[in-house]
């Protein structure tokens, strides 16, 4: 898969889905289509756990899929963003881990299935998400004890080993390391993922978030110190994604499109959220954005991340059709 | 050099900042005094598990210039494992240290995997050999190859310590063999340490030690494509402890020669360092003899010099030292570390030096501006440190005024830009406008300001009269962004082409380009906040003032033209549709809860004291710029360090305000019986609910909502008339800035904007931290429905207590004009002292008031837009026409009135 995959990024842009959150809040849903019948009587309230959708309305993540291959995605994400038993813990449902990865995974290779069926020369792929989890392992939460941390690497690395396992006996195509805030997160993943033999031959994808103008991750590091703390582990492409706008992203997309070895990804938000917490960046202006990054030939991969739609996505397939991928060279 | 070399990339390594080591980088510095085993100091603070203390070691060294941070932790006494993981962890809070990359240092391998799993960079382990055999070497190597980090080995194996030239290149090429071979390990990764020993200790066999090192460091740098060479210098010298002036000169010669030999990074106290070139010709002749083995009777000839050279002084670190610099670096100094103690007399010797007073601010003064400029540009300052600066440029400056003003009675010319700025009519916030103006005086820029509440014709009047080049309109309220649309209207009907800036919290860009940029055919510019406004001020008066007066409007216009295309999008219900999907409370289960009190109660001077422990700090930070949440903020990886400073600062304020009692503070609460009625709420005289007192009116959501949400209004978490309920209404109004003018009027005396700006964000602070106060006296007293309640603050910001205290002008009821019933019915402007402009606004500025609903099930939430229907109601049940209802309600119509 490997092989094939970095073929195709040698020869075009690939186009990755866009916000599967936003999708899932067009429906308006409520606490019955969380819980289904199956988990009616569960100790917690579970509105709001996206990722189990996969398995009480897989109906409606297929849709959700089948709408971003419509719109022309080459790579679609897992909702499996928030699956590893230190984020379903909120919701006590930590012993769901194994099940909710590998219905994800299942459900968005079937659908990828259909459609290389229906266009053999254009090939679907599925990307497993592995998202940051909800705690910082190099930020301690408690001012008063700055030495202290709410997870430990250890711990992660036994969480995303147990997600990564499930995907990949899933059968996903890649694996996609993503939203990283705190670069320590992304380095358990990396490390679990490197100590799972199957995963050779998955390529990897890792992408960052800078969090604000400051231009850094919300850990602190600027996006080269990034680039070099994770470029021990066999990566096939690198990017952003999350936080910023395409507009936003550019001088650190920059960063990695002169020095990264790898492939480069960007995937950002529908703009900044507006005054009610809302991306309403339209996907024209999305697409105008994007486009000086393609005419510039920065990037190999794009997507969207918070607030993009259909439209938005289909709007990137259409452009980077025209344009060719960034080169990839080895760089000192 | 080796062909290959080409090819492999540079050892690349990380803290929250990257490390690359180019063949440019002479030496890579490595600190060494986080190290238990080197640093007695430092072994006693972790003894003492002072590890605040500890940090500031390291802090000394990454100010010192290391580059790389060793830490080691190998006591006998101590948990180095758990002293390892605690220190790692407090590095990665402080972004000053943790900016360089950490070597982990330890001779125990739990330690180092401990320290590992600690860093989010690319660190260096330090250190591994072939001590122990292959197997242990390579399984240890490949771990930390797993966790991507730099290695240090140790030209040492099981026969022990390479000690000559030909061990020291065996090993290492073994080593070397093995990670590349078998591991596949980066060549750049590999760090040799070829073994520094001391020299001149008398020992025939330790004559070549510091030769063999060089020799053995080049044969590495040549063979052995990618690999570094490090080591600790301080060893070399060992034999000479106690003469510092001795080991001084040998360390400096030990570099200098390891460097040209390849040496490219290492150990080295930084103190403990002479000049090179300032080494005494007969000392560095006799420490070259010994370094590298030049004569039989070196060591003795050494010996016999340093009897004469020892130096009974110890060198400190001069912490004034800067003051012997030249009054530009002294003044550009004090500028950038905004030291304020020697202002007076650098500027009287610049002044001397420059003759003109003009000619030492467009001089030092600006040199040093722009350097803070530059680095709060690129984010390397933050705006605390920067109004600082601002200070010392304003006293400086203040001190050459008088010079100044003789020079102007010969001279007219004016400035080269004069920006006037003001808070419009009706509104009387001007923390940020204050911003700004310090920010754009420090780049140079001549600033009138007009103050808060200033008119469109005074604003106009003085631009005129004072010819300046651009206007900066400031505001928070609502009401302020139609003045700002007014003002704009008035430019252009007087035929003005200057540049408009609008700022302020409530405005934004959409709003600058629907409304206001239409009204004024000259250069509209929504500026974000006080950094944006250099860039925008300086591009509007530069030469691409054209090309950005094009830009923008082309922006705006888009802006616009999306806007329209958006709204349109949006459904909404008819009002009637709206109520029909009200929130609806079951006022079956709800048991109805009579207040202790019916009527006001008001406290007059309201113990500040008993007020701050209900701070909320986080709004604090956000007046200054700084993005975080506290107390999360003071420990923040980019902002963390300026964050507690100013917090010290606010606090220090604060116990001087309380001990003063320079400010005061005063609150009134009311609570009377009520009942909704639609989307009103009427207020009784007495308890037996005949007579009506007033009627307060709120609006409701109109927006078409997803299945099953309602559409929200206040009043419906009141009870209805129709029904059997005794249901009540609250009403608040406090201020914590009474006598706050005069404070600000001491403060503007002194030039000192951080201290006024700071006044005035805390007594902004105390009011909101008073309405908290107040709201639990509340509902544990007043009304008492939650008598037994115990919420520390954190749990009162977050809002977990029963009930809610929207305030008029905030989402939930954004009509400022119901402040007016509010204020009367509690008599808030006699009680408390506050007064409300013609604007509504609120005066002092540091005030809050607002409505109490005690209802279980009540929350906040945003009106959004509303349509025609509901305004034209509304007017009608307020008994206003339709076209003052859309004046106030502007920012939330649906259409275009």
């Amino acid at each position: 898969m490997k092989g094939k995959i970095e073929t195709l990024l040698n020869e075009r842009i690939l186009v990755l889905d866009g916000a599967m959150g936003t999708s899932i809040q067009s429906y308006g849903l409520t606490a019955e289509d969380y819980h289904g019948a199956r988990f009616k009587d569960h100790s917690q309230d579970l509105m709001g756990n996206n990722d189990l959708l996969s398995i009480t309305r897989p109906d409606l993540i297929r849709e959700i899929h089948r709408d971003f291959l419509e719109a022309g995605a080459d790579i679609i994400e897992t909702n499996t963003f928030n699956s590893t038993s230190i984020s379903q813990a909120d919701y006590n449902t930590q012993h769901l881990v194994h099940e909710i990865n590998f219905s994800a995974a299942k459900l968005a290779k079937e659908v990828a299935q259909e459609f290389t069926e229906k266009d053999p020369q254009k090939p679907r792929f599925v990307a497993g998400s592995l998202g940051p989890t909800n705690r910082t392992a190099s930020i301690s939460p408690d001012v008063n004890n700055p030495g202290f941390r709410s997870v430990c690497f250890d711990d992660l690395v036994a969480a995303y080993t147990e997600q990564t396992l499930a995907l990949v006996e899933a059968g996903v195509d890649l694996l996609l390391v993503e939203t990283i805030f705190d670069t320590l997160n992304a380095k358990a993943a990396l490390f679990a993922i490197q100590s799972i033999p199957a995963c050779g031959e998955i390529p990897l994808m890792v992408s960052a978030t800078i969090t604000d103008a400051s231009g850094r991750t919300l850990s602190g590091q600027t996006t080269e110190a990034f680039l070099i703390s994770v470029s021990h582990a066999p990566i096939t492409s690198i990017g952003l994604n999350c936080a910023l706008g395409a507009a936003q992203l550019r001088p650190y997309l920059q960063v990695l499109a002169d020095k990264a070895p790898y492939f480069v990804s960007v995937h950002p938000n529908a703009g900044l959220p507006n005054e009610f917490g809302n991306y309403d960046q339209s996907p024209e202006q999305m697409a105008d954005q994007i486009e000086e990054f393609l005419k510039e030939g920065m990037i190999n991969i794009v997507g969207g991340c918070c607030g993009t739609t259909p439209a938005h996505i289909e709007r990137m397939s259409n452009l980077a059709k025209k344009y060719s991928p960034r080169h990839l060279h080895q760089l000192v | 050099m080796n062909n290959n070399l080409k090819d492999i990339p540079y050892l690349k390594l990380s803290g929250l900042e990257p490390l690359i080591v180019t063949p440019d980088v002479n030496f890579v510095n490595i600190g060494e005094r986080t190290n238990v085993t080197g640093s007695r100091r430092f072994l006693r603070l972790i003894k003492e598990e002072n590890y605040e203390e500890a940090l500031s070691v390291a802090l000394d060294q990454v100010r010192g210039g290391a580059q790389i941070l060793d830490v080691n932790m190998d006591e006998a006494m101590i948990d180095g494992k758990k002293a390892m993981v605690t220190f790692l962890n407090m590095i990665a809070s402080e972004p000053e240290i943790s900016r360089i990359p950490i070597m982990i240092d330890s001779s125990k391998w739990e330690i180092i995997e401990a320290g590992l799993k600690c860093l989010q960079g690319k660190g260096v382990v330090n250190s591994i050999s072939l001590k122990e055999g292959e197997q242990t070497f390579l399984q240890q190597a490949s771990t930390v190859k797993a966790f991507g980090a730099a290695v240090v080995v140790m030209a040492f194996d099981k026969d022990g310590q390479a000690d000559n030239y030909d061990r020291r290149v065996e090993i290492c090429e073994r080593s070397y063999r093995l990670l590349v071979d078998k591991l596949n390990f980066n060549p750049q990764d590999i760090i040799f340490d070829p073994n520094v020993f001391p020299v001149a200790t008398g020992i025939e066999e330790h004559r070549k030690n510091a030769l063999d090192y060089f020799l053995a460091t080049k044969w590495i740098r040549e063979n052995l494509p990618g690999a570094q060479v490090s080591g600790g210098v301080s060893n070399v010298s060992f034999s000479f402890r106690g003469n510092n002036k001795v080991r001084e000169a040998m360390h400096s010669a030990f570099l200098y020669h390891a460097i040209q030999h390849g040496m490219n990074m290492g150990i080295v106290n930084p103190t403990m360092l002479e000049v090179y070139d300032d080494i005494p010709k007969d000392l560095l002749d006799r420490v070259e003899d010994v370094l590298l083995d030049r004569r039989d009777d070196a060591t003795e000839r050494l010996l016999e010099l340093a009897e004469y050279v020892k130096s009974d002084v110890i060198k400190t670190e001069d912490v004034q030292e800067w003051r012997n610099a030249s009054v530009e670096d002294r003044l550009s100094h004090a500028l950038i570390k905004g030291i304020i103690d020697f202002v007076d007399e650098d500027t009287a010797e610049a002044l001397e030096k420059y003759q003109q007073p003009i000619k030492v601010i467009e001089g030092p003064l600006m040199d040093g501006m722009n350097v803070v400029g530059d680095l709060f540009g690129s984010g390397k300052m933050f705006l605390p440190q920067v109004v600082k600066s601002a200070r010392v440029m304003k006293k400086s400056v203040a001190y050459l005024e008088p010079y100044m003003e003789a020079e102007r009675q010969k001279n007219t010319v004016r400035n080269n830009c004069r920006i006037l700025l003001a808070t419009v009519k009706g509104d009387v916030h001007d923390i940020g406008k204050n911003i700004v103006g310090v920010v754009l005086a420090c780049n140079g820029y001549e600033i009138i300001d007009l103050g808060v509440m200033v008119p469109a014709d005074k604003i106009l009047q003085t631009a005129v009269e004072q010819q300046v080049d651009m206007i900066g309109l400031s505001g928070l309220i609502t009401p302020s962004l139609d003045e700002m649309v007014y003002v704009a209207k008035e430019m252009e009907r007087t035929s003005m082409k200057m540049p408009l800036l609008i700022g302020g919290a409530t405005t934004s860009r959409l709003h600058t380009a629907v409304k206001i940029d239409p009204e004024y055919s000259g250069t509209v510019l929504h500026v974000l906040d006080a950094s944006r406004s250099v860039p925008a001020v300086s591009a509007l008066k530069g030469g691409q003032n054209q090309k950005l007066h094009h830009k923008t409007k082309q922006e705006y216009t888009d802006l616009r033209v999306s806007h329209a295309a958006r709204t349109s999008q949006k459904q909404y219900l008819k009002i009637a549709e709206a109520r029909e999907n009200g929130f609806k409370v079951d006022w079956n289960t709800q048991k109805s809860y009579k207040p202790k009190l019916i009527g006001t109660k008001v406290y007059q001077n309201y113990p500040l004291e008993e007020i701050r422990d209900y701070i909320d700090w986080t709004p604090f930070f956000q007046t200054w710029m700084l993005k975080g949440k506290f107390p999360a903020i003071l420990k923040d990886g980019i902002v963390g360090s300026e964050a507690s400073k100013l917090y010290k600062d606010a606090n220090q304020i604060l116990d001087s305000l309380v001990r003063e009692q320079s400010l005061r503070a005063s609150a009134v609460v009311g609570i009377f019986p009520a009942a909704s009625r639609g989307d009103d709420v009427l207020i009784y005289q007495d308890a037996d609910r005949k007579e009506l007192r007033e009627t307060v009116h709120f609006l409701r959501q109109q927006g078409k909502k997803a299945r099953g949400l309602p559409n929200f209004c206040l009043a419906d978490f009141i009870a209805p008339e129709t029904i059997e309920y005794e249901d009540y209404l609250g009403f608040f109004a406090v201020t914590a800035g009474l006598g706050i003018e005069d404070l600000l009027a001491k403060y503007q005396a002194q030039h000192d904007d951080y201290n006024s700006i700071m006044v005035k964000a805390i007594a902004d602070r105390l009011a909101e931290g008073l309405a908290e106060l107040m709201h639990e006296k509340v509902r544990k007293e007043l009304w008492g429905y939650a008598p037994d309640e115990a919420y520390n603050n954190q749990m009162l910001i977050d809002e977990k207590y029963r009930g809610i205290r929207p305030a008029p002008g905030y989402p939930a009821c954004p009509d400022h004009t119901e402040k007016r019933t509010l204020f009367e019915l509690i008599n808030a402007e006699q009680k408390s002292g506050i007064t409300l402009t013609e604007s509504f606004a609120m005066y002092p500025a540091a005030a809050v008031s607002g409505y109490y609903i005690g209802n279980p099930e009540s929350r906040y939430f945003g009106l959004g837009k509303i349509g025609k229907d509901q305004v034209v109601d509304y007017a009608i049940r307020k008994g206003i026409s339709t076209e003052v209802a859309e004046k106030w309600l502007k920012p939330n119509l649906n259409y275009n009135a």
